[in-house]
C-alpha cells in the first residue's frame, strides 16, 4: 500500500514537472509575422491590436525594425563579415515583426489562418507581410502538440494501471487476512455473528493501512524532494521539487490521504464480499 | 421442535453422507446420537446449523425450514443454536473470560450486560478462578467447559455438542457431561454425537443409533449398541 502510494504521489510529482515542462515549451512556442520594410509603422499597430482581440490570442509583441536591427547586430556581434556587410548596405534591410503568442499551441492553426485570410494590407492593396514563419514552426507546433497529447494519455494510463495493480495487492492482503483469521471467523459465524459485525474490522483494518500508508509517504517526501530538487533543479530547467512540495502539500495531503483511504476501504470492502463466506 | 424430513445428502464427490433421515426432536430433549465414524452424525449436525444443503428432503426448526433463511438472516437463527465441538475451537489468544464475552460482543450485546453475565457463566461451568486463563493454560476439560459456557451464555433453545467428550478422559468426560445434563435440565434442548458406550448408558436418555447414513435405531431410553 505505501508502494501504491508512493506511485501516486510520485505520478503528481511527475505531472507536476510534466506540466512545467510543458508549459516552458508551450511559452517558447511562437508564431512572427514579418512586414515588408516599408510597411508603416501605424499599420502594423493596429494590426496588432486586431490580433490581440481574437480570444485564441494570448499576447502579442511588436518588434520595431530598428529593435530588429539590434538584435541582429547583437547575436552577429562576433562575426565582422556580416557586421560588414549590413554596413555596406546602408539603409535597415528588416523588417518589423510581430510575435504572436497562442493560448494553447493547437489555436496557431487558426491564427494563421487568420492571417492568410486577412492579412493587413496597405493604402495600395499590396500586401504588407513578407512572410509567416509559421509554415517553419508548425512541424514543431504539431509534433509539440501531438507530444503533449500523447503524454497526458499515457499519463492516465499509467495511473489506471498502478490503481487496478494495487487494488490487487490490496485485494490478496485482505485475502491473507482473512484466511489467517479463519478460524475465529468461523467461530463468529456458529457463534451468530452478523456479516457486518465479521466483516467491518477487516474494511476498517484496510481503511487503516491506506491512511497510514499516505501518511508514511507523506513522510518519506519530505527528505526525499528536498535531495531530488537539489540534484535536479538545472536538468528541471528552475523546477523545484521541494518547493513544490511545500508549497502544495496540502494537495498531496488530500490526495493521497483520500486516496489510501478509498484504496484500502474499497479493496478490502470487495476482497471481504469476495472472500468471506458467510 | 426440530424436524428432519426425509434428508438426503450426497456429497460433490458421489459418496452418500445421510440416507432419507427423518427424525423428531422434541423441546428440553437430551438426544444422543451414536455411531461409527462416517455414519453421518456430523452430516446430520451440520444441516441443523445450516453449514451444509441437503440435497434432497428438509430440515425445520420451529415452523422453519433453516435452509430457506437468506444468508443475510442466518446468524438470527444461529442464535438459537449454541455450538461445542470436539476440538474446542476457542480463539487461543482470548483467555477464558474473553472467549465467552466474546460471544456476546458478536452479537451486540452491551458492556453492563457482558460484565454482569460472564462471572455468572463461568461459575456455572466451574471455571470462576480461571476466568484469566488463555486456552494452553487449560487443560482438555477446562477448554471444553469453556467452550460450553461460550455455548450457552447467549441462551440458545438448543446446544449442539460435536463428539464434545472426544478428547477428553473418564473424568473430564464425566464433568463435561454433567455440565449439558444441568444445562438441559435448565430448560435447553441438548444435542450430542458421541462413541462414548459409558455416556450414553450413564445417560438413561433418548439415543439414536445411525449407521451409513441411516437412522436405524431411535430408543426413548436407550443404550449404546452398535
Amino acid at each position: 500500500m505505501t508502494v501504491t502510494l508512493a506511485i501516486v504521489g510520485l505520478l503528481i510529482f511527475l505531472s507536476a514537472i510534466l506540466s512545467h515542462t510543458l508549459a516552458s515549451i508551450k511559452d517558447k512556442v511562437d508564431v512572427n509575422v514579418y512586414f515588408v520594410t516599408t510597411a508603416p509603422e501605424s499599420e502594423i499597430v493596429a494590426f496588432q491590436r486586431r490580433l490581440a482581440e481574437i480570444p485564441e490570442v494570448e499576447r502579442v509583441t511588436y518588434t520595431s525594425r530598428e529593435e530588429a536591427l539590434q538584435a541582429f547586430r547583437e547575436r552577429h556581434k562576433e562575426d565582422q563579415l556580416t557586421l560588414q556587410a549590413l554596413e555596406e548596405l546602408g539603409d535597415n534591410p528588416l523588417g518589423a515583426s510581430l510575435s504572436i503568442k497562442a493560448e494553447d499551441p493547437s489555436d496557431y492553426a487558426s491564427i494563421v489562418e487568420f492571417l492568410t485570410n486577412e492579412p493587413p494590407t496597405a493604402v495600395d492593396g499590396a500586401t504588407l507581410i513578407e512572410r509567416v514563419n509559421y509554415f517553419q514552426n508548425k512541424v514543431v507546433i504539431d509534433r509539440l502538440t501531438q507530444a503533449i497529447d500523447a503524454t497526458e494519455r499515457a499519463g492516465a494510463l499509467i495511473v489506471l494501471l498502478f490503481a487496478l495493480a494495487s487494488t490487487v495487492i490490496a485485494f490478496a492482503t485482505v485475502r491473507l487476512a482473512i484466511y489467517t483469521a479463519r478460524d475465529e471467523i468461523a467461530i463468529m459465524r456458529l457463534m451468530g455473528a452478523s456479516n457486518t459485525f465479521i466483516r467491518g474490522p477487516f474494511v476498517v483494518a484496510g481503511i487503516i493501512a491506506g491512511v497510514l500508508a499516505a501518511f508514511i509517504v507523506l513522510a518519506l517526501f519530505y527528505p526525499v524532494a528536498f535531495y531530488a530538487s537539489s540534484a535536479t533543479a538545472a536538468w528541471l530547467g528552475g523546477f523545484n521539487l521541494f518547493n513544490y512540495y511545500t508549497n502544495h502539500f496540502a494537495l498531496f495531503f488530500v490526495i493521497l490521504v483520500g486516496a489510501g483511504f478509498l484504496l484500502g476501504g474499497i479493496a478490502s470492502y470487495f476482497a471481504v464480499r469476495r472472500y468471506l463466506r458467510i | 421442535m426440530i424436524l428432519f424430513d426425509r434428508v438426503t445428502k450426497h456429497y460433490k464427490d458421489g459418496t452418500p453422507a445421510l440416507d432419507d433421515v427423518s427424525l423428531t426432536i422434541n423441546p428440553k430433549e437430551f438426544v444422543s446420537i451414536v455411531g461409527h465414524s462416517g455414519a453421518g452424525k456430523t452430516t446430520l449436525l451440520k444441516m441443523l446449523l445450516a453449514e451444509e444443503r441437503p440435497t434432497e428432503g428438509l430440515v425445520f426448526f420451529e415452523e422453519v425450514n433453516v435452509h430457506d433463511i437468506p444468508a443475510n438472516l442466518l446468524h438470527h437463527y444461529r442464535r438459537k443454536l449454541g455450538t461445542v465441538f470436539q476440538d474446542f475451537r476457542l480463539i487461543p489468544n482470548r483467555t477464558a473470560y474473553e472467549n465467552i464475552s466474546f460471544a456476546m460482543e458478536a452479537i451486540g450485546k452491551g458492556d453492563d450486560e457482558i460484565a454482569s453475565d460472564v462471572p455468572y457463566i463461568l461459575d456455572l461451568v466451574d471455571l470462576g478462578d480461571k476466568a484469566q486463563h488463555f486456552p494452553h493454560q487449560l487443560s482438555g476439560g477446562e477448554q471444553q467447559r469453556v467452550a460450553i459456557g461460550r455455548a450457552i451464555i447467549n441462551q440458545p433453545d438448543v446446544i449442539v455438542a460435536d463428539e464434545p467428550t472426544g478428547n477428553l478422559d473418564p473424568v473430564n468426560t464425566f464433568e463435561v457431561i454433567e455440565i449439558l445434563k444441568k444445562i438441559n435440565e435448565l430448560g435447553t434442548t441438548v444435542i450430542i454425537t458421541t462413541h462414548n458406550k459409558g455416556v450414553v448408558d450413564a445417560m438413561g436418555k433418548r439415543v439414536i443409533t445411525m449407521e451409513k447414513g441411516r437412522v436405524v435405531r431411535d430408543d426413548p431410553r436407550g443404550h449404546y449398541i452398535l
